[in-house]
């Protein structure tokens, strides 16, 4: 402790000793009291809340972890063409690997969650418009979410907006309708759907059961022959070829694209021999993996601790024996904002962008917004109470754990948005809101778990993040281009 | 964002308040237009952007001579190579 009374010295692992006053330890410490009290009150209820708590700690840890490692999506792509950083690139594989290795041990046990997307074209479409967003907003989804735990106020924009947008895009019909290609019109309507969901009214309604539903699902290990389930389809297939390779190899483009001529120069500073033989190139390759401590940590065990929340997550759904947590609520007594099919959200894994739609869909009915008609609400996801949103809970307490370690880094900050960054970000939320409905998910459903578990749709949104993340940058180069124009001119420059 | 000349060979960039990618974006200008051993002190307020800040100066060889932390603001100062 420091001679000064309400300061206390704290070291985190891979960070400097940092000076924090002894208040911000106190609302960490009240922050993990209060969910601790939550999970214990409503266990004491009922131990189908255990069900809740669980997303609930799996939630705090991945805020934990994000705010940590300063770990957002958006950055990999971004800082590689804004700034010719590659570390947080880096880290998502190294958290993608882990992820997928842990993964692939819960899917030859068979206690997976997982279930792959329709793979096409049109994940590319919705990752190219969520990168597009990701950037203009200054943050992934997942990235917001950490952000709004440090007190900063555009993340709590972003939020509201990939939300709000979310909410609308998913319900919107009228002359959106005339928009609908014919084929994908007749192709919903011969799903047989049930008629309180009014399939033939609603662009993503027919979009969904119309287009996306026709498209393959797969999986690496399908792909060569292999049951999800058999070692050599988890292991080789979804593992091996699916996220092991593919990350290595784009983490080599990284490197000699991004890394290698730093890592040379530095050589060279040093005294280094002028050859660069090939093993020199892999001690380049491998200080560019370390370069970033806090990130290879977080990535290590945001990896471990999703391929932990889907066998816990798994584990309790045989316990109890259900297979969805609309049966859970139901059971407790919990009947509104059910789906038709009587689910609500419960991916079983992390997962952002559907619980902060779900929230604005509740709030829209209680005001009197009839949006149970349509297939993302009505027929899979349903619109709970946000209280009782197993979701919601992961949510609240990633952001509840990114600010437990703002507050120990003495990183906490209550920041107010200007115009500018608030208009980005509600333009960029709203990119981001439309692209995760397009692609079934966002940064982290669409892209981080897909990949891990060897779904090939997770790489084709990548990619067209990869392509988003281009423009937005491009843009805001001309953007800050212009602004620094004047700053020098000013200093005469 | 302000950018401004101290002294002879020192400059400033204040980016409080700004998000990703915005500081990270404006220091790699600032440095870019500066001379090789001027020094230019980045103030910030974006705990991610300082990790971003910090391996770009590791790539580009830039050095950073000093930081500062009061609260969640950030005073660095880089030293063009």
């Amino acid at each position: 402790m420091s001679s000064a009374t309400n300061v206390e010295t704290i070291a985190l692992p891979g960070a400097e000793a940092t000076a924090v006053p002894r208040r911000n330890i106190l609302w960490a410490y009240g922050i993990v009291g209060l969910f601790a009290l939550i999970s214990l009150g409503t266990f004491a209820y009922n131990e189908y809340y255990t069900y809740l708590s669980v997303y609930l700690w799996f939630g705090f840890i991945y805020g934990v972890c994000l705010q940590y490692g300063r770990f957002c999506f958006s950055s990999a792509f971004r800082d590689l063409f804004a700034v010719g950083v590659p570390r947080m690139a880096v880290g998502i594989m190294i958290a993608t690997v882990l992820f997928a290795l842990v993964g692939a041990f819960v899917t030859a046990t068979g206690l997976s969650t997982f279930h792959p997307a329709p793979t096409s074209f049109h994940s590319v479409v919705a990752g190219f418009i969520f990168g597009v967003g990701m950037v203009f907003a200054g943050g992934c989804a997942s990235g917001s979410l950490y952000k709004a735990g440090e007190g900063n106020g555009v993340a709590v924009i972003v939020i509201l907006s990939i939300s709000v947008t979310q909410a609308i895009f998913a319900d919107v019909g009228g002359w959106t309708n005339h928009l609908v290609p014919q084929a994908w019109h007749e192709s919903a309507l011969s799903k047989g759907l049930p008629e309180v969901i009014n399939v033939s009214d609603g662009w993503v309604d027919q979009y969904l059961a119309g287009y996306v539903w026709n498209q393959p699902v797969t999986t690496y290990a399908q792909i060569m022959g292999w049951s999800n389930e058999s070692v050599a389809g988890a292991f080789l297939g979804n593992l091996m070829v699916g996220v092991v390779l593919p990350a290595a190899a784009l983490l080599a483009v990284v490197y000699v694209f991004w890394s290698r001529r730093g890592f040379k120069n530095k050589r060279a500073k040093a005294g280094g021999q002028a050859d660069f033989t090939f093993k020199d190139e892999l001690a380049g390759y491998w200080t560019m993996i370390l370069a970033s401590k806090r990130t290879a940590i977080a990535g290590l065990v945001l990896g471990i601790a999703a391929g932990l929340h889907m066998f816990v997550i798994q584990g309790l759904r045989v316990k109890f024996g259900v297979k969805n947590a609309g049966t859970l609520l139901e059971r407790m007594g919990f009947d509104f904002g059910i789906s038709v099919n009587g689910t609500v959200f419960d991916p079983g894994y992390w997962y952002v962008t559907t619980q902060e739609a779900q929230w604005v869909g509740w709030v829209l009915q209680k005001l009197g917004t009839e949006n149970m008609d349509n297939i993302y609400f009505g027929f899979v996801n349903g619109i709970p109470n946000p209280a009782i949103n197993p979701a919601d809970w992961m949510s609240l307490a990633l952001i509840g754990g990114a600010a437990v370690m703002a507050l120990l880094h003495n990183e906490f900050k209550f920041k107010k948005p200007t115009l500018e960054l608030a208009t980005w970000a509600m333009i960029g939320g709203a990119l981001m809101g439309i692209g995760s409905r397009l692609g079934l998910g966002c940064n982290v459903g669409a892209f981080f778990v897909r990949v891990s578990q060897g779904d090939p749709s997770g790489w084709l949104f990548g990619f067209g993040m990869i392509g988003g993340a281009y423009i937005g940058v491009k843009f805001f180069n001309w953007w800050t281009e212009r602004k620094m124009a004047k700053e020098f001119a000013a200093c005469d420059f | 964002m302000k950018f401004e000349k101290k002294a002879d060979h020192a400059y400033l960039l204040d980016v409080k308040g700004y998000v990703c990618p915005h500081p990270q974006i404006y220091t790699k200008k600032a440095l870019e237009k500066l001379q090789p051993g001027d020094v230019l002190e980045v103030v910030f307020d974006n705990p991610s952007s300082g990790e971003s800040i910090s391996t770009m100066c590791d790539i580009t060889g830039n050095e950073i001579v000093g930081r500062s932390q009061e609260g969640a603001q950030c005073n660095w100062n880089i030293q063009k190579a």
